[in-house]
C-alpha cells in the first residue's frame, strides 16, 4: 500500500540456532497507532530493534517510509534514521548531559538554529509532554520513572520525527501517570500527525489509544487488526491475552457509556 | 522546496501582511527564523500585523513555535495580529504551542569571580578532607566487617574469596612477569653502562638486586595492580551502585561491605605480596639476562654475586610493604565506587580517581616505610 510507513515482510530473526521471529509480516500506516502485543519473550522488542536497524536480519524485507533497509546506502538510511524518534524501555537518556541537553542534542547536530530558538523549542517540547522549565536543567538520574518516560519522549520528538518508535512506554508506569501518558501520545500524535509504532504490555494502552492492534506468537503475527477483531480471535494465545479477568474487566468498561467528563 | 519563498512581506507604515509559504518544518527552522528576524526589523511601528498561513505546505512544531514567537512579539509591541487560512489540521498544534513557554526563565544568576575562585578553592580543601574520612570509613567498615567474619566464620564469602584471587593474582601473572623482567634488565643495563666507566661493572649486580628487592619490584607491582584490578573493582561495584544493586543486597539484610568488599579487599591483600614475590624474581631474572648477553657475565658469576650483596632483610623490607599496599589499593577502590551517582560519566570519573589517587598512596605508603625501615636500621 502507497501509504504504508513501515513495511516489513516475512522477516527472520534469529540468535544463534533459535530464529525469534520467522516470517513476519506487518505494516503500519501513515498517522496510526499501531500496537504491538505478545507474551515475554515472544520477540516483539527484537522487532521493534530489528527495525531500527540495531539488530540484523536474516531474511525478509524491511522498508520505512519507502526506503528498504538492505538497499539504502549508509547516507540514505542515515536519512531515515532522522526521520523517526524513538522512545527506550528503560529512556536511554544520555546520564551525563541535562534533560534540556539530552532533547537539544539531535537539534544542534542536525539543525543550523540559534541557541534561543533551541532552548524555546526544548521547553516547549518539555512543557508538551508535561515536565516543567525547572526539570529541564536536571540530570536523567534525578528523575523518576514517570519523568524519564516524559524526557524521553520529549528528546524522541525533538526534531519532529515522522514515525516514533515506543517501546513500552507505559511500563513500570503506576495507572495514573500509565493513563496520563497514553493520552499524551495521543495528543502529540494527533497534532503533530505522527505515526506511532508501539510495543506494549498495557491492555489500557491497547484499548484506550491504539488504532491497530498486531499480536506476535510463534514467531509471526497471529492477529492483526482493531481491538474488536482481535477479541473475536482463535488464536489461544490471544483468547488467552484478551480473555484473562484484566482484559474481561477492561472489555466490559469499554462497553459501558462513557462518563461525561472524561478529562481531556 | 527553496522555489517558494518561506515568507514574503508587503509594509504600508501602519499595516504589515505577512504570507507563508513552503514548509515551515525543522529542516527551514534557521532560515525562517532569519527571514522573521528581518521583518521584525524592518517593519517597526506596524499597527496590525496579518499573517496568510494559506500557502505554507508543511507545518511542524518548529513551523508552530515560530509562528507563536510572532504573534507573541507584535502582540507584546503593541500590533493587532491575525493569522488566516491555517490548514484545519494545524490548529491543534498552533493551540498545543499557544499554552508553552509563558513565563520566560530567569536569566542565570552571575556571581563575583573572586568569590567564586575562593569559593572552589574552600570546596577542594573541604573535599581533601573529606577523601581522608572516607578512606576512614572504609577502612573501619572493613575491619567491622571482619570482625564478624571473625566470630561468624561460617558466613565468610570463600569463594568470592578464590574468584578474586584468580582474577587479580593468578591472571595478573603472566603481565606482572613481563613488565617486571623488562624493568629488571632495564636497570641492569643502565647499571653496567654507567659502572662500567669506573670498572666497577660488578656493582650493577648489588643495583639490581638490592633496588628491586626492596624498592622497585613492590613499587611497579602495586602500581600495575591499582591500574588493573583497583580500577576493575571501582567500575564493578561502582556501576552495581548505579543500577542499585547495593541497595537491592542491603535491604535483603546483607552488609555489602561483608559480601562484596571484604573478599575483594582481602584478595588485593594476599595477592600483593605474592604478585611482589614473583615480580621480584623476574627482576632478578631480566637483570641476569641482560647481564649476560650485554655485560658479559655468565649466570654463574651473577647468582654468587647477588648471593652475596643481598640479605633476607632487603627481601623482607620489600615483601612488608605489599599486603599493606594492597589494601590501601582495595580500600580506595571501594571508597570511590561507593561515590558514584546515576551518570555514566561518574563512572568514568570515579574509575580514575580510584587509580590515581591508589598510586599516590602506593608512593606515599613507600616513602613512610623508607622513613620507617631506616629508623630501625633494616
Amino acid at each position: 500500500m502507497a501509504d504504508d510507513v513501515i513495511s516489513v515482510r516475512d522477516l527472520v530473526v534469529g540468535f544463534d540456532d533459535r530464529n525469534v521471529l520467522d516470517g513476519l509480516t506487518l505494516s503500519a500506516r501513515r498517522g496510526e497507532v499501531l500496537g504491538v502485543v505478545g507474551a515475554s519473550g515472544s520477540g516483539k522488542s527484537v522487532l521493534l530493534r530489528t527495525i531500527i536497524g540495531l539488530l540484523p536480519k536474516r531474511g525478509g524485507t524491511i522498508e520505512v517510509l519507502g526506503q528498504d533497509q538492505s538497499d539504502a546506502s549508509d547516507e540514505e538510511w542515515r536519512g531515515i534514521e532522522r526521520r523517526w524518534g524513538v522512545l527506550f524501555q528503560q529512556g536511554a537518556l544520555f546520564s551525563s548531559l541535562t534533560i534540556r541537553q539530552n532533547v537539544q542534542f539531535l537539534m544542534r547536530e542536525t539543525l543550523d538554529i540559534s541557541q534561543e530558538l533551541m532552548d524555546q523549542i526544548a521547553l516547549a517540547k518539555l512543557e508538551m509532554v508535561g515536565l516543567t522549565p525547572q526539570d529541564a536543567d536536571k540530570f536523567p538520574s534525578e528523575l523518576s520513572g514517570g519523568m524519564t518516560k516524559r524526557a524521553a519522549l520529549a528528546r524522541a520528538l525533538s526534531i519532529d520525527p515522522e514515525i516514533v518508535f515506543l517501546d513500552e512506554p507505559t511500563s513500570g508506569l503506576d495507572p495514573i501517570s500509565a493513563g496520563e501518558l497514553d493520552e499524551l501520545i495521543r495528543t502529540l500524535q494527533q497534532t503533530l500527525g505522527l505515526t506511532v509504532f508501539m510495543v506494549t504490555h498495557d491492555l489500557e494502552s491497547l484499548y484506550s489509544i491504539c488504532d491497530r492492534v498486531a499480536a506476535i506468537a510463534d514467531g509471526r503475527i497471529v492477529a492483526e487488526g482493531t481491538i474488536e477483531t482481535l477479541l473475536k480471535s482463535e488464536h489461544p494465545w490471544v483468547k488467552a491475552y484478551f480473555g484473562g479477568k484484566r482484559g474481561e474487566l477492561l472489555a466490559a468498561q469499554r462497553k459501558q457509556p462513557q462518563p461525561a467528563n472524561r478529562g481531556d | 522546496m527553496s522555489a517558494t519563498r518561506l515568507l514574503t512581506s508587503e509594509f504600508d507604515g501602519s499595516r504589515l501582511a505577512l504570507s507563508g509559504g513552503g514548509a515551515w518544518t525543522a529542516h527551514h527552522a534557521a532560515e525562517l527564523e532569519a527571514l522573521l528576524e528581518e521583518t521584525r526589523a524592518k517593519a517597526t511601528g506596524a499597527k496590525t500585523v496579518r499573517i496568510d498561513m494559506g500557502g505554507v505546505t508543511a507545518f511542524d512544531s518548529y513551523g508552530a513555535w515560530l509562528l507563536e514567537r510572532l504573534k507573541r512579539e507584535w502582540r507584546d509591541a503593541g500590533s493587532k495580529v491575525t493569522v488566516a487560512k491555517l490548514p484545519a489540521q494545524d490548529h491543534g498544534l498552533l493551540d498545543e504551542m499557544a499554552e508553552v513557554n509563558l513565563d520566560t526563565p530567569p536569566p542565570p544568576v552571575r556571581g563575583n569571580p573572586v568569590i567564586e575562585g575562593v569559593e572552589t578553592v574552600g570546596r577542594a580543601g573541604v573535599g581533601t578532607g573529606r577523601e581522608f574520612i572516607d578512606f576512614a570509613n572504609m577502612l573501619g567498615s572493613l575491619s567491622a566487617a571482619a570482625f564478624d567474619v571473625i566470630k561468624r566464620p561460617m558466613s565468610f564469602r570463600l569463594t568470592s574469596l578464590v574468584h578474586q584471587l584468580d582474577r587479580v593474582a593468578w591472571q595478573a601473572v603472566p603481565i606482572i612477569v613481563l613488565i617486571t623482567l623488562l624493568i629488571g634488565g632495564i636497570i641492569a643495563q643502565q647499571g653496567l653502562f654507567h659502572f662500567r666507566r669506573f670498572g666497577a661493572e660488578d656493582y650493577a649486580i648489588d643495583l639490581v638486586g638490592i633496588l628491586v628487592l626492596r624498592e622497585v619490584g613492590v613499587l611497579i607491582v602495586a602500581i600495575m595492580v591499582a591500574g588493573r584490578s583497583g580500577s576493575s573493582y571501582t567500575a564493578e561495584l561502582g556501576s552495581m551502585m548505579m543500577r542499585e544493586e547495593i541497595d537491592a543486597l542491603r535491604t535483603m539484610g546483607f552488609n555489602p561491605v561483608e559480601v562484596l568488599m571484604l573478599p575483594r579487599v582481602l584478595a588485593l591483600t594476599l595477592a600483593l605480596p605474592v604478585l611482589t614475590f614473583i615480580g621480584s624474581m623476574a627482576a632478578l631474572v631480566g637483570g641476569g639476562i641482560v647481564a649476560w648477553l650485554y655485560g658479559g657475565m655468565s649466570p654463574e658469576i651473577y647468582i654468587t654475586r647477588l648471593g652475596d650483596v643481598i640479605s633476607v632483610a632487603h627481601f623482607k623490607v620489600g615483601i612488608i610493604k605489599a599486603p599493606f599496599m594492597g589494601l590501601a589499593i582495595g580500600i580506595v577502590a571501594c571508597a570511590q565506587a561507593l561515590k558514584v551517582r546515576g551518570s555514566a560519566e561518574s563512572l568514568g570519573l570515579q574509575t580514575t580517581a580510584s587509580v590515581v589517587k591508589s598510586i599516590f598512596l602506593v608512593i606515599v605508603l613507600d616513602g613512610f616505610f623508607a622513613i620507617f625501615f631506616a629508623s630501625i636500621g633494616l
